[in-house]
C-alpha cells in the first residue's frame, strides 16, 4: 500500500499510459470477432436445421457458406485471444501475482470451454464432406453450449474484477481464506453475463442479416437472399426487446454495485435526490456540464423508479479514487450511445414484428434494409461502447477498491511497450485487413457463381474443385445446391483440376 | 500434496502443447523448408490438409498452460512473465502471425498473397517455439526468480539458446514424422519419402544438439542437469532417447504404423524429464511448488476442473483425431459452397 502512495505521490508510472493502450486495443479487436464465435455456430445450426428438415437446397448452401467463413473467423478469434493471455501476465503481472489464484479460475473453465469448441468446430467444418448429414448436425449440437461456458469464464473473471469477493486480506493486504464459488458467482455476475450473451447473438444476427440486407438493396432478391436474411434478422430482431431490458437491470446492478462506475456512466457530481439526466454532454473538471440534454429528476427515476431515489455522486470517493472527469465523460457517452443504439434497435425489431404481423412477409421498402444494413455495424460499435464503459467506469482500480491498475502494471519500460504497441497496431491491421479482403473475396466468389448459375453466364469460367481431396458425390448434403431458386443451376460437379 | 499434483499437470499440459503444437510447427518448418512455389507446391499442398483440423485444438494446450500458471502458481507466473518480458512477446506475436498467416492461406486464390501468408506463416513457426524453448531454458537454468528484472541476460544463456534450438529441432522431427504418416493416409507416396528423409535429418538435429548440449549445460543449469543425469530423470531420459531411436528405426524400415505413436513419446518424456529433474522446484533453485502454490481452495478446484477437462475433453479429443486420422475430415471445396473463380485469381 505504501508503494501505491509513492507511485500517486509522483504521479502514475510512464508504462502505464502504453500498457492500458495496448491491452485496449487488443481487446478491443478481439472483441470484434467474439459475437461470431459465441454465436455464429447457433446460427448456422438453425439454417441447418432447415436445410436437412425440410430438404432445402439452398438453407444448406447458405449453412455451408457461413461454415466457410467460420473457419477463416474462428483462426482469427483463436490467436487474438491467445494473445490476451499473454498480455495478463506482460502487462498486469502485478495483478495476476497477487489476485491469479482468487479469480484465475474462470479462465480454467474457459480453457475446457474453447477445448471442446475447438473440437466442435472442426468436426463441424470438415465434417460436411464424409459425416452423414444428420450426424454432422447432431455432433455440432452442443457447439452453442460449449461457447457459452467459455463466456460464462471470461465474463465470471471480468465481473470479479469489478465486484472482487471470496477472499479475506491479512495484514501484508495479500487475500487469503479464498473462496471460490463466491469469487466466480459475484455480485456484478449475473447481470453481466447475460446481458453480453445476448449482445453476441443480437450482433451475430444483424451483422449476418445485415450482409443480405446489402445483397437485396443491390437487386438481388431472390430465395437465398430472402432465407439468409430472414432467418439471423429474426433471431436478432427477438432478442432485441430482450436485451434493452436486460440493460436496463445491468445498469441498475451497476447502480446498486458500483455507485461510483454508476455515477461515472450519468456524469453525477454530487450525490443527492431528484438528480437529472444528462444525454451525452461533457463533465467539466469543476463538476459542471456542458452540452447535452438535460432531464430533470430522469436519473433518480431510472435508478430507483422514484424522484427521491439518493444517486452517489463522483465526489462520494477522493479524487484519487474514482475516474478523471476526462474519463468519466467518455464513459457517460459510450453508455450513452450504447443505450441509445440499443432503444433504436428495438424500434427496427418493433418495425419487422408490425410488418411481419400485418401482412406475414418482409417489409418491402428500401429503408427497412437501410437500417437493417446498418444495425450490425451498429452492433458492433454497442459492443465497443459496453466494453468501454464497463471498463473505463472502473478506473483507476484494477481490482475495484483492491488494487489499483498502477500498482498492477509491470516495469517493463514504457519505450519498450510503445514499440510493441506499434508492431502490434500494424499486425493487427495486416491481418484483420487480411481477413476482410479473404471474407469479401469468398463472397464476391460465391456472388459469380450464383449470377452463372441463374443464367447469366459471364466470362468466367465456373470455378472447379479445389485441386485434391476425394469428391463428395456419395454425400447428400454436399450436392452443390442450384442457386437463386431458379432450380437450372448447374448441380453438375466439375471434376476438373484435380492433381 | 495438491500443489505437486497441479505441478504435474502442468507438466503434462506442456508435454501436450510440445507434442501437439509442436507437431503444427514443425509442419510450419518443412513449408518453409520446401522451396519455390513450383517445387514446394505438394509438400504445401500436404502440410495445409493435414493441419489445418487440428491446428486449433493444439494450440489451446498453450491457454492451458498459461491458466494452470497463474491460479496454480500465480508468483511464479508473474516472476517468469517479468523476467522474460521480450521472448514471450515475440512468441506471442509470433503466434499470431503463424495462425493468420496459415488460416488465411487457405482461402486465397491468387499465388502472389498465397506467398505471402504462406511465407508468414512459415518464419513464424520458426521464431515462436525458439522463443517459447528459450523461455523453458531460462527458467531451467534458475536465471529467474521473484523479482528478476527483464533483461536479455536472462535468456541468452547457453542453456536458453540451446533449449531453443532444440525446441526448432524437436518440431521439425515430429513435423516431419507426422507428414510422413499424413501423406500415405492421403495416397501422396512420392510425399512418403520425402518425410522420411527430413524425418532422418531433423533426427540427427536433435541428436547434436542433445550431444553438445550435456557439457554446456552442466555448470549453466546445475539443478537441472544433476536431475536429467539422475533418478527418475534420467529413466524417463534414456526412455526418451530409446523412443527416439525406435521412430528412427521404424522411419527407417518405412514402418508406419507406430512412428507417429514413438515420435510423440520421444518428446513427451523428454518434457516429464524435465519435471522429474525440476523437482521440488517451480524456480530452480528459488522457488519451491510449495513456496509458490496458490491458494488451497483454488487449488482443490483448479484439480476438478482439470480431471472434468479430462473426462470431457478426452473423449472429444479422441473423436477429432480419430476422425481425422481415418480420413474423415475434409475441408469445404468450392463446390461444396458454389463458388466460382474469378478473372484474376490464378489458382
Ligand atoms: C477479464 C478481464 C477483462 C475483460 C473480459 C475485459 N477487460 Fe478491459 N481491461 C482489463 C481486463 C478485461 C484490464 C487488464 O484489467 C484493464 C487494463 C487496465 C484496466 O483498468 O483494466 C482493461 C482495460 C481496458 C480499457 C482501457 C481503460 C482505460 O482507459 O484505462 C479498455 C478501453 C478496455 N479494457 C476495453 C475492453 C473491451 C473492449 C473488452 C471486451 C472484450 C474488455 N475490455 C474486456
Ligand atoms: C481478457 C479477456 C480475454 C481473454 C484473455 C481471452 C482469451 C482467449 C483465448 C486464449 C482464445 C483462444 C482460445 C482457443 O485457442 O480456442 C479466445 C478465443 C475466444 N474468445 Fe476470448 N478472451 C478474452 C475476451 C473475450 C471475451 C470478453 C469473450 C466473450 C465471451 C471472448 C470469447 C471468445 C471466444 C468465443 C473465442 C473462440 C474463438 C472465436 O470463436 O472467435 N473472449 N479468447
Ligand atoms: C438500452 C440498451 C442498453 C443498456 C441500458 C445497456 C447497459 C449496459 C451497462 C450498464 C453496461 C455496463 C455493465 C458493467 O459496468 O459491468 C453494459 C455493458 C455492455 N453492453 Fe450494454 N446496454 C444496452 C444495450 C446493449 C446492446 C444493444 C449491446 C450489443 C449489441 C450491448 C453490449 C454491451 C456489452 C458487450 C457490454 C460489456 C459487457 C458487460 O459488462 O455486460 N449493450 N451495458
Amino acid at each position: 500500500m505504501l508503494t501505491s502512495a509513492l507511485q500517486l505521490a509522483s504521479g502514475t508510472p510512464p508504462q502505464l499510459l502504453p500498457s492500458r493502450e495496448l491491452m485496449a486495443f487488443t481487446l478491443a479487436s478481439h472483441i470484434l470477432l467474439v459475437p461470431f464465435g459465441v454465436a455464429l455456430p447457433f446460427i448456422t445450426l438453425v439454417m441447418h436445421y432447415r436445410g436437412l428438415r425440410r430438404g432445402d437446397p439452398v438453407a444448406l448452401k447458405l449453412a455451408r457458406r457461413w461454415s466457410a467463413v467460420m473457419a477463416v473467423q474462428f483462426a482469427i478469434g483463436v490467436v487474438t485471444g491467445t494473445v490476451l493471455s499473454f498480455e495478463f501476465g506482460l502487462l498486469w503481472p502485478g495483478m495476476m501475482g497477487r489476485w491469479g489464484d482468487v479469480f484465475g479460475l474462470g479462465f480454467g473453465v474457459e480453457a475446457w470451454a474453447f477445448f471442446l469448441e475447438a473440437v466442435m468446430i472442426a468436426v463441424y467444418l470438415y465434417g460436411w464432406r464424409r459425416l452423414k448429414p444428420w450426424t454432422h448436425f447432431w455432433l455440432a449440437v452442443p457447439l452453442p453450449l460449449a461457447a457459452l461456458m467459455g463466456a460464462f469464464g471470461i465474463v465470471a473473471a471480468n465481473s470479479w474484477m469489478n465486484t472482487p469477493q471470496g477472499f479475506r486480506l491479512d495484514q501484508q493486504g495479500r487475500p487469503v481464506d479464498v473462496d471460490v464459488q463466491k469469487a466466480v458467482f459475484t455480485p456484478m455476475f449475473g447481470p453481466e453475463y447475460w446481458h453480453f450473451v445476448v449482445a453476441m447473438f443480437l450482433t451475430a444476427g444483424y451483422v449476418v442479416a445485415g450482409v443480405y440486407a446489402v445483397g437485396w438493396l443491390r437487386g438481388r432478391r431472390d430465395r437465398y437472399h430472402r432465407l439468409g436474411f430472414t432467418v439471423p434478422f429474426t433471431i436478432a430482431a427477438v432478442l432485441s426487446p430482450v436485451q434493452f431490458f436486460l440493460g436496463d437491470s445491468a445498469a441498475r446492478s451497476v447502480f446498486h454495485k458500483q455507485p461510483v462506475k454508476f455515477a461515472a456512466m450519468e456524469i453525477v457530481w454530487k450525490t443527492s435526490t431528484h438528480v437529472p439526466e444528462y444525454v451525452f454532454g461533457r463533465l467539466n473538471s469543476d463538476g459542471s456540464i456542458s452540452g447535452g440534454i438535460r432531464i430533470p429528476q430522469l436519473d433518480s427515476i431510472l435508478a430507483g423508479f422514484r424522484p427521491s431515489t439518493k444517486v452517489t455522486g463522483l465526489t462520494s470517493v477522493p479524487a484519487a479514487d474514482r475516474p478523471t472527469p476526462a474519463e468519466a465523460t467518455i464513459v457517460h457517452f459510450a453508455f450513452d450511445i450504447m443505450a441509445t443504439i440499443g432503444s433504436v434497435l428495438v424500434l427496427l425489431a418493433l418495425w419487422y414484428a408490425w410488418v411481419w404481423w400485418r401482412h406475414r412477409g418482409l417489409p418491402p421498402g428500401r429503408w427497412f434494409y437501410r437500417c437493417a444494413a446498418v444495425a450490425g455495424a451498429a452492433c458492433l460499435v454497442t459492443v465497443e461502447c459496453g466494453w468501454i464503459a464497463t471498463e473505463v467506469g472502473r478506473q483507476p482500480w484494477i481490482v475495484y477498491g483492491n488494487m489499483r491498475v498502477s500498482e498492477a502494471v509491470t516495469h517493463t519500460r514504457a519505450g519498450g511497450i510503445w514499440a510493441v504497441f506499434g508492431v502490434v497496431i500494424v499486425v493487427y491491421v495486416a491481418v484483420f485487413w487480411s481477413f476482410l479482403a479473404v471474407v469479401l473475396k469468398m463472397r464476391t466468389r460465391w456472388r459469380v457463381a450464383d449470377e452463372t448459375a441463374a443464367g447469366l453466364r459471364a466470362a468466367v469460367a465456373p470455378e472447379v474443385d479445389t485441386p485434391y481431396g476425394p469428391r463428395g458425390e456419395s454425400d447428400p448434403a454436399a450436392v452443390g445446391a442450384p442457386a437463386g431458386g431458379s432450380g437450372t443451376g448447374p448441380s453438375d460437379r466439375h471434376p476438373g483440376g484435380d492433381r | 500434496m495438491m500443489a505437486d499434483l497441479i505441478a504435474w499437470v502442468l507438466v503434462v499440459v506442456i508435454a501436450a502443447y510440445a507434442c501437439g503444437g509442436g507437431t503444427d510447427y514443425g509442419a510450419g518448418f518443412w513449408d518453409l523448408a520446401a522451396g519455390g512455389a513450383e517445387r514446394g507446391q505438394r509438400p504445401r499442398w500436404l502440410i495445409d490438409h493435414a493441419m489445418a483440423p487440428v491446428w486449433e485444438i493444439n494450440n489451446v494446450w498453450l491457454i492451458f498452460v498459461l491458466v494452470l500458471m497463474w491460479t496454480g502458481f500465480p508468483t511464479m507466473f508473474q516472476a517468469v512473465f517479468t523476467a522474460l518480458w521480450l521472448p514471450l512477446v515475440l512468441a506471442a506475436v509470433g503466434m499470431v502471425l503463424r495462425g493468420a498467416g496459415f488460416a488465411l492461406r487457405k482461402p486465397s486464390k491468387r499465388l502472389a498473397r498465397r506467398r505471402v501468408f504462406g511465407a508468414v506463416f512459415a518464419v513464424a513457426s520458426l521464431v515462436t517455439p525458439f522463443f517459447l524453448g528459450a523461455v523453458l531454458g531460462a527458467v531451467a537454468s534458475g536465471r529467474v526468480a521473484v523479482g528478476t528484472p527483464a533483461s536479455a541476460h536472462v535468456w541468452t544463456g547457453p542453456t536458453s539458446i540451446l533449449a531453443g534450438l532444440l525446441a526448432v529441432a524437436a518440431t521439425a522431427f515430429l513435423g516431419a514424422v507426422f507428414l510422413g504418416a499424413d501423406a500415405r493416409r492421403f495416397g501422396a507416396d512420392d510425399l512418403v519419402g520425402y518425410f522420411r528423409l527430413r524425418a532422418l535429418l531433423a533426427f540427427c538435429a536433435v541428436v547434436v544438439l542433445g550431444v553438445v548440449a550435456v557439457p554446456v549445460t552442466h555448470h549453466d543449469a546445475r539443478h537441472v542437469w544433476h536431475g536429467l543425469t539422475h533418478g527418475l530423470g534420467l529413466l524417463m531420459m534414456l526412455l526418451s532417447c530409446l523412443a527416439g531411436v525406435v521412430t528412427v528405426l521404424l522411419v527407417w524400415l518405412r514402418a508406419h504404423r507406430w512412428q507417429r505413436h514413438t515420435s510423440v513419446a520421444t518428446l513427451a518424456l523428454a518434457v516429464l524429464a524435465w519435471g522429474f529433474a525440476q523437482r521440488p522446484y517451480l524456480l530452480p533453485t528459488s522457488m519451491t511448488v510449495a513456496q509458490g502454490a496458490g491458494a488451497a481452495h483454488t487449488l482443490r478446484w483448479l484439480g476438478l476442473v482439470s480431471l472434468i477437462a479430462a473426462v470431457l475433453v478426452g473423449p472429444a479429443l479422441f473423436l477429432v483425431y480419430r476422425l481425422d486420422t481415418q480420413g474423415t475430415l475434409e475441408p469445404l471445396t468450392d463446390t461444396d459452397t458454389v463458388a466460382s473463380g474469378l478473372p484474376g485469381d490464378d489458382l
